[in-house]
């Protein structure tokens, strides 16, 4: 092989309280896929932010084309031709597609106003390259957030860069997109490119990258060719540990009917019916825009119901309000964490109380002793890792804070708990903690709604499947009928649907 | 661990830039640092600082509060009606102070009902009040009189209590209850929650609606009661009391490190930013600086607090 572009060595990153990077190794090499590997809180982030200069190392070496380099900021990394997606998405809602896709290098005409037309048009060209059909003009606030990954991915390769860092880009993708993004990626390569790739879907690393580098707590583990390496040895190294089964799927006798929905509809949804039972995991599949984050907020209240009946725990309800909800014994956890799920600024503790404050109060005055013994417990069962409980959730690695958000949500005592993509952008370990929280929560007696993109983990994890279709229920699947192709035959409208 | 001993020792930063600024003005004026000018100078800083307390609510949300102003005036001007004509102090007094809170719970109503932009929707209030100040006092001061419950009344900003101005102590009792609402109070974490994360604040299950009405019904109180003390001081009301206190307000806070765009600062920050400006302005007295250069001392000096307290990246 070809000696890397990039040479990472060495490098070390203390935050206060917290070694993020411990003497960690990279090499990237020309036209090759290196894929960044390590469970949440590894310090892949950490590393790439390091690189393109958003942070400062603390230790060690980086070279570049055989030039010792030390970036001090996103525009040097950016000049010498290094560009970088971040797992958190930073782009300006109020703004159109074109515009943040050229922020700051907006074309320009002679006099120095911005060549809207050509801006345009670029955009478009960017967009089609990428697959997708969406008008440069769009606000991007209406898009979905798998769509703004995709502006994020097309702001990217904007740049023209010679080495890509896609931090996690697959996270809130369709597998259509996905599939684009793919033949971004090869083409990309085909020109001499190198890409740094990092995800927590393993069956990705092995159809796109060459070659990988695992981390652990910060650490440098090894760095290996993909045909050299089988999955599960992929996962020892990252996890340290053997894993056992992927989805621990448990079979439970159904409890006491505890949601019933009869033709609930409203602007989003219509024509809902379906009844959950405790004990049980029902999912919910269906394409982007099928309508399945719409239903789990329709049922939490965000959205009012328009016609139908909903029913939670024998007593007819009409949300009026989240708290109702919440009370009521439902809540959600959503697929937004940054968005919709957590105050950023504010502490692991805070977030996790911030829906049930009346568990740890009396008379509206917080309990602090109460308070910390409860969150700590919550830290522990869903090992988040953080320093302390005090600690922001912004500083949080981005599958903790997807943590901390299911934690909020627990910290409720939930009867119907809806998750909506609940194991999105976390590790493998983590994952199957997430799933074995889950069965636990199913033998206490909870009904769980799980609304996922990823049809494996439906199959493996739930007791029924229900497969929306613009906006209604199209099908509903037991768990020993369900299979992807008969999921996505409902998923499409090929099958099913009311008559 | 050593992220919070980082956060104090900012905290430690503004408490020893008080301090120096202290000691450099007793250094220019040997009449500072004497115990009747420090009970001066506190208690011209309780009318700016309560309001500031008032106002840090409000700003943790996101929001902010131009109204202030007016509903000083406004409620003044009721509580020196009431008192001159005769009304028992408990009635003017709750009366007063009731206004301003009503005041204040509907700016909160309106902006989080219409989702409006709390600076229009109080730069209105603010404007309508300071009419309505104007309409009933007929643009011209309201007494007390001396009769009566008047006498008990002029004892809110004239009055001590255990050798200690009234003013005073109404101050620390107010940044008390302001610490413990913020510190230890669900309401508290629903406030810093609100301007930290609106969207993902309101899918939690917290009513938006009552915590804005609640912070903006704690900003116009604790107008209305800063406005008790001047009129109380003065025996009188004045209709133009209060002009531009709301700026005083906002600078208080500011200077005491608390983000504009919410969910970020504390009430201690604000006691340290009105004292800031409180010994400002009377150290400029002190030093015989005219009113004119004190406007421009004033500015600069928010200026470089502000800058100084820029965040490292
Ligand atoms: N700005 C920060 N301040 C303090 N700690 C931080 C900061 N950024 C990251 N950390 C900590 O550094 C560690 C590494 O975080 P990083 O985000 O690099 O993880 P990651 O490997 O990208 O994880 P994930 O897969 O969950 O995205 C974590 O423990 C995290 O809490
Ligand atoms: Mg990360």
């Amino acid at each position: 092989m070809n000696n890397p572009i990039l040479k990472m060595e060495n490098i070390s990153k203390t935050f206060p309280g917290v070694k993020a990077l411990d003497g960690v190794h990279l090499n990237v090499y020309e036209g090759r896929v290196m894929a960044l590997l390590g469970e949440n809180g590894a310090g892949k982030s950490t590393l790439m932010k390091i690189l393109s200069g958003v942070y400062e190392r603390s230790e060690g070496d980086v070279s570049y084309m055989g030039q010792p380099v030390n970036f001090k900021n996103v525009k040097d990394s950016q000049d010498v031709g290094i560009a970088i997606i971040h797992q958190e998405l930073n782009l300006v809602d109020e703004l159109s597609i074109a515009e943040n896709i050229f922020l700051g290098r907006e074309p320009k005409k002679r006099l120095g106003a911005i060549d809207r037309k050509k801006m345009v048009a670029d955009a478009k060209d960017l967009l089609e390259s990428l697959n997708i059909e969406e008008d440069p003009n769009k606000s991007m606030k209406k898009l979905s957030i798998g769509r703004k990954q995709m502006v994020e991915i097309a702001k990217a390769l904007s740049l023209d860069a010679k080495l890509i860092i896609m931090d996690e880009p697959t996270d809130a993708l369709t597998d259509k997109e996905t599939e684009s993004l793919f033949t971004v990626i090869r083409t990309l390569i085909d020109q001499g490119k190198s890409i740094v790739y990092i995800s927590h879907r393993l069956k990705e690393i092995f159809e796109i990258c060459d070659d990988v580098t695992i981390l652990r707590d910060g650490r440098f583990v090894a760095e290996k060719q993909v045909f050299d390496i089988d999955e599960n040895t992929l996962i020892e190294m990252m996890v340290g540990r053997k894993l056992e089964e992927q989805y621990p799927y448990m079979m439970d006798n159904q409890g006491e009917l505890l949601l019933e929905v009869e033709g609930l509809g409203n602007d989003h949804v219509h024509d809902i019916d379906f009844k959950l039972y405790a004990g049980e995991i029902v999912g919910v599949s269906g394409l982007m825009g099928a309508g399945r984050t719409e239903l789990a907020k329709t049922l939490y209240g965000t959205y009012p119901i328009k016609r139908g009946v909903m029913k939670l725990v024998g007593n007819r309800i009409l949300p009026k309000s989240e708290a109702a909800v919440i009370k009521a014994g439902l809540t959600y956890v959503s697929e937004d964490r940054k968005k919709d799920g957590l105050v950023l600024s504010m502490s692991v503790k805070e977030n996790i109380s911030l829906s049930a404050m009346n568990r740890i109060t009396r008379h509206h005055v917080i309990r602090k002793n109460e308070e910390l013994g409860l969150i700590r417990d919550f830290i522990r069962q869903l090992s988040i890792k953080t320093p302390t409980e005090a600690q922001k959730v912004k500083n949080l690695s981005g599958g903790n804070q997807q943590k901390v958000s299911i934690a909020k949500s627990l910290m409720t005592r939930p009867k119907v708990l809806v998750l909506d993509e609940p194991t999105r952008g976390v590790d493998v370990g983590a994952k199957k903690e997430i799933y074995d929280l889950m069965n636990q929560f199913k033998k206490g007696g909870m009904g769980i709604i799980m609304i996922s993109s990823e049809i494996p983990e439906l199959l493996g994890m739930c007791d029924r499947i229900l497969v929306m279709h613009e906006g209604t229920i199209q099908g509903e699947l037991t768990r020993t009928e369900a299979t992807q192709e008969n999921i996505m035959r409902y998923a499409v409208g090929l099958e099913g649907g009311k008559s | 661990m050593k992220q919070e001993y980082k956060e104090n020792l900012r905290r430690f930063q503004s408490v020893f830039g008080l301090l120096f600024f202290i000691i450099v003005i007793s250094l220019l004026s040997d009449r500072f640092l004497t115990g009747s000018n420090i009970f001066n100078v506190l208690r011209q800083t309780s009318v700016n600082a309560i309001i500031a307390a008032g106002m840090t609510f409000v700003i943790l949300t996101g929001g902010i509060d131009l109204s202030v102003g007016s509903t000083f005036a406004f409620s003044g001007a009721i509580g020196a009606y009431l008192i001159g004509s005769g009304q028992p102090f408990m009635v003017a007094v709750v009366g007063a102070l009731t206004i301003g809170l009503l005041i204040g719970m509907a700016n909160g109503f309106i902006i989080a009902h219409w989702h409006l932009q709390p600076f229009i929707v109080t730069l209105a209030t603010m404007t309508i009040f300071r009419g309505a100040t104007l309409v009933f006092t007929d643009g011209k001061p309201i007494g007390t009189g001396f009769e009566g419950s008047a006498a008990l009344f002029a004892k809110i900003g004239g009055g001590y209590t255990f050798g200690i101005p009234n003013p005073i102590l109404i101050m620390i009792v107010l940044f008390g209850l302001a610490y413990y609402i913020l510190k230890h109070m669900s309401m508290g974490r629903y406030i810093y929650a609100t301007g930290g994360n609106q969207e993902a604040t309101k899918l939690s299950g917290v009513s938006i609606k009552k915590v804005k009405v609640f912070a903006y019904g704690i900003s116009g109180l604790f107008a209305a009661i800063s406005g008790m003390i001047i009129t109380s001081r003065l025996s009188s009301a004045q209709p133009t009391a209060g002009t531009g206190y709301e700026l005083d307000a906002i600078a208080a806070v500011v200077l005491g490190g608390t983000s504009l765009a919410g969910g970020v600062g504390s009430i201690l920050g604000t006691v340290i930013g009105a004292l800031i400006i409180g010994i400002l302005n009377n150290a400029l007295n002190l030093l015989d600086v005219s009113s004119y250069y004190q406007q421009l001392a004033k500015g600069l000096v928010i200026l470089i607090a502000v800058l100084l307290d820029r965040k490292e990246k």
